[in-house]
């Protein structure tokens, strides 16, 4: 049962990334575009040349944070909507710290990276505690906790960060990932260090959910409140820890924006998406470590190939988003391809 | 046409486990076939074979004498095999009718479903087998009892020739029981065929005609039930003598390792449901408790073991003031507990089974160091329990949820007898277990017993309670009403106490108000 489990989790994502990809090509047919130009265009467009390549890993770095923040709370039954909030508030520290803190690298970027984290984490802090203590329903806290981050971080940026301006000045060198050896290897990409931070945060990942006595409490809460409250474990600590870490790793994604990618924060007209592909990224990697940081580079390049292929294939980048829809649908429906690969299975005996 | 079914030399294979081999059983048209077999036995494989559910790595299925290849339920519905299944498969907020007719819904000529038509049909079966279904309640309003027949008439009205009971017995209360009984013999009056799944031997010896044995997935054989008794069939099926009366000596009570003083707790609707309790439970002693439900039990193990709040009282053990403090500070202080619900308190389902046995020392040395988890250890642990217990599992990694219900209780018993603690409550511990299980779990609680444990037992079985206990203590209303001895009571006089009659409580009882 479980070896059957195990290969469920490797095949249906596999499965529904190829019928996305096949139903994407059936689309482009019946459009008129030929889907061989047009896979071509989106691979050149994401694994191309070196440039491509590091954009493609600096797209793909805060995917496998927030995709971490949203499978990590998952383990503990929890559905995490609030990634995006705490990306935003991590965002923001971090780039607040890089800004007023004057200090050497070795200081001042640690400090940065942790206070992008520290937010996130307090901002995952407020709905774990609610859901512990009150039974309040951790999507509809999330949730509005992301619109307050959104619009309590633009008013900060316009009132505090700037005079009236909407995007900050650049954060001090000291607090920067950005990486001149990397940008030197790949034509100048905003490809930064955070790449590292996001692997290493995903080994630290794997490590607490299967290897540690927190992991240990926090499935079993997830999986059986009341044999974990028999057991001794202590259900709302477990609850909101669950939660905290979620938020670092979101916040950590957040940092990795600010201090890699744009070295400032900009008033957002609306949410960065990135803790809402998280969701779909944790889906699609069944929730575990490894599979996320494999979804979370399939949909980096998607979206950075995305980009090449109406100019050398005529075909419009919503066509990315329709094939990523797929996907999602395709995991989501996995009922139906486990159904199907049991019935293949059957017919060979 | 003699037999209605036949299974020939079945063969059935999990992952690491054959579960059914080579087993042959025969049903005569018009009899009550048993199926009786320990927890694990395969019975539950072998019908889920002969339905459909599995395919067999070996064997023949013959249906009125002809070889058929069963691939899923469907076909067996067509054959007139019908499945009332341990678990039932009903839709809660649908009605009666509605759940019978799902998936076969009767069309009027405009193709619509017509419910009416099927309330109709379904009013005249449960009137015909004497069922007393009402076609028009919610599955939600209706008893487990009900729930069951509602099962009964789906297959029924699917056109069953051949019922399948699996394990019906071990939901229902004593009444429902036997009036289960007396519907499956008006259905073979009718002219079904009846296979009944269990491992009461009462209920074999009751309404059966035949009966198939088979002991570690392997056929022991068919005897006819009037040729047999209750003693045979127990050795048949356990493979070897069973004894029903428990072999223990004399207990020697020693100090009060638990005692509990005035003790008031409220359930969660802030009822309160223990008002007032006194219970001393020594060092070397067995007390069980016996009560009807919901006379305050469960509050009091939830008390002890600190799942519930007391409202006032005092509850000690070993001299030390444990009320309200928290589950594993409890847990810490020497208390085992095997709990009423396995699958809501005593298990992690979808947990190894080694996971499972440390589930209150996994942050213990040497389990865990420095918060990092030493799986070989755990593993090793879980082996030996496993081992000592005689738990039957494919092996230490699989999963909780999928072993049989007394091989998930075995497991929750070998860990907290294992941890040795000074007090061992045992509630309910053999619930829904085979007379081998019961046996063997009961030679355990006296072994503690004689280590010098104090085992507080609960059992609404008066025959568990009488068999194993040191002394009864009664409870009525949220009290103690009366302490007595074993042998020096009757299940009459118990029946009497735990109804609440003040008769002649006995000079025993020290709290009586
Ligand atoms: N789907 C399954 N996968 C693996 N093992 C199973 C499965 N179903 C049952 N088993 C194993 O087969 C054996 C027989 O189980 P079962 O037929 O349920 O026993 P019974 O109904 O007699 O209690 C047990 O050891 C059980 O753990
Ligand atoms: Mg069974």
């Amino acid at each position: 049962m479980t070896t059957n489990n195990k290969m469920f989790g490797i095949l249906v994502p596999v499965i529904s990334v190829l019928l996305g990809l096949i139903v994407g090509a059936i689309i482009m047919l019946s459009s008129g575009h030929n889907p061989i130009k047009g896979y071509v265009a989106l691979w050149n467009g994401a694994f191309g040349d070196m440039y491509t390549l590091g954009e493609t890993v600096r797209r793909t770095t805060p995917l496998i944070l927030t995709g971490l923040a949203v499978a990590f709370a998952f383990k503990t039954g929890l559905f995490n909507i609030g990634a995006e909030g705490q990306v935003i508030v991590g965002w923001l520290a971090a780039v607040w710290i890089g800004l007023v803190v004057d200090a050497p690298m070795i200081i001042h970027l640690p400090l940065a990276i942790f206070t992008g984290a520290l937010a996130g984490g307090l901002w995952g802090f407020l709905p774990g505690l609610l859901k512990a203590k009150l039974g309040v329903h951790e999507v509809i806290v999330t949730i509005m906790m992301n619109y307050i981050a959104l619009y309590t971080t633009n008013e900060i940026i316009r009132s505090v960060l700037t005079d009236q301006k909407t995007t900050s000045e650049a954060i001090s060198a000291t607090a920067s990932l950005a990486s001149a050896w990397l940008q030197s290897l790949t034509f100048y990409s905003r490809v930064h260090y955070g790449i590292f931070i996001a692997l290493f945060a995903a080994f630290i990942m794997w490590f607490i959910i299967q290897r540690t006595t927190y992991g240990y409490e926090l499935k079993a809460v997830g999986f059986n409140q009341h044999a974990s409250n028999y057991s001794g474990m202590n259900v709302s600590k477990n609850i909101t820890l669950s939660m905290v870490l979620a938020g670092v790793f979101a916040g950590l994604a957040g940092a990795m924006e600010g201090l890699g990618t744009y070295g400032s924060i900009s008033v957002m007209s609306g949410f960065t998406n990135l803790g809402f592909d998280g969701i779909a990224v944790a889906l699609l990697g069944s929730n575990h470590a490894f599979g996320v940081v494999l979804a979370a580079l399939l949909f980096g390049a998607l979206k950075e190939g995305a980009g090449e292929m109406p100019t050398s294939a005529g075909v419009p980048t919503e066509l990315v988003d329709i094939i990523i829809a797929l996907i999602i649908f395709f995991v989501a429906s996995s009922y139906m391809i486990r159904w199907a690969i049991l019935r293949f299975k059957k017919e060979e005996n | 046409m003699e037999y209605a079914i036949e299974m020939l030399n079945i063969r059935k294979e999990f992952p690491g486990i054959v579960a059914n081999d080579n087993i042959t059983i025969q049903l005569k048209k018009g009899e009550i076939h048993a199926l009786l077999g320990e927890n694990g036995a395969g019975k539950s494989t072998l019908m889920n074979v002969l339905f459909g559910l599995y395919q067999p790595e070996k064997g023949e299925i013959r249906v009125k004498d002809k070889t058929v290849n069963i691939t899923n339920p469907n076909i067996a519905n067509d054959l007139g095999i019908g499945m009332v299944h341990q678990h039932f498969m009903l839709v809660e907020p649908f009605t009666v009718t509605q759940n019978i007719v799902l998936g076969k819904e009767p069309t009027n000529k405009f193709a619509m479903i017509d419910i009416a038509k099927a309330r109709k049909e379904i009013q005249a079966l449960s009137d015909r087998y004497g069922l007393m279904v009402d076609p028009d309640s919610k599955i939600s309003d209706i008893s487990v009892g009900m729930q069951q027949r509602v099962e009964i008439l789906k297959t029924l009205y699917r056109g069953a020739e051949v019922l399948i009971f699996d394990e019906p017995t071990a939901v229902l209360t004593p009444q429902e029981i036997s009036e289960l009984m007396d519907i499956m013999q008006s259905l073979v009056q009718e002219g079904k065929s009846i296979i009944l799944i269990t491992h009461k031997l009462k209920e074999i010896m009751e309404v059966c005609d035949r009966c198939t044995v088979i002991r570690k997935g392997q056929g022991i054989g068919t005897v006819n039930v009037s040729d047999t008794n209750v003693t045979e069939l127990a050795s048949l099926m356990v493979g070897r003598e069973v004894n029903f009366k428990t072999e223990k000596s004399e207990a020697k009570p020693g100090d009060n390792v638990l005692s509990i003083d005035n003790l008031f707790v409220k359930d969660t609707r802030k009822v309160e449901l223990v008002k007032g309790l006194n219970l001393d439970v020594h060092a070397g002693e067995i007390v069980g408790i016996a009560g009807v439900d919901g006379n305050g039990q469960s509050e009091l193990i939830e008390a002890i073991t600190g799942l519930a709040k007391t409202s006032s009282g005092s509850i000690k053990v070993n001299n030390k003031e444990i009320s309200n403090l928290s589950p594993r500070k409890i847990t810490e202080s020497g208390i085992g507990h095997i709990p009423q619900d396995r699958h809501k308190y005593g298990l992690v389902l979808d947990y190894s089974i080694g996971e499972n046995i440390v589930l209150q020392t996994y942050y213990k040395k040497p389990y865990s160091k420095a918060k990092v988890l030493n799986y070989n250890e755990i593993f090793r642990k879980a082996k030996d329990v496993i081992n000592e217990y005689d738990v039957r599992t494919p092996s230490a990694y699989t999963k909780a949820r999928a072993l049989s219900g007394g091989n998930q209780q075995k497991a929750i018993i070998g860990r907290e007898v294992d941890r040795s603690p000074d007090l061992l409550i045992a509630a309910q511990p053999t619930r829904g277990l085979d007379v081998g299980a019961i046996e063997f779990i009961h030679k355990k609680l006296i072994e503690e017993r004689d280590k010098g444990k104090a085992i507080l037992l609960v059992s609404f079985e008066l025959d568990e309670i009488m068999n194993v206990s040191d002394r009864i203590a009664v409870m009525f209303d949220g009290k103690v009403v009366a302490n007595v001895k074993p042998e020096e009571t009757t299940e009459q006089e118990l029946g009497l106490l735990m109804a609440g009659s003040q008769v002649k409580a006995g000079e025993n009882s020290h709290d009586h108000e």
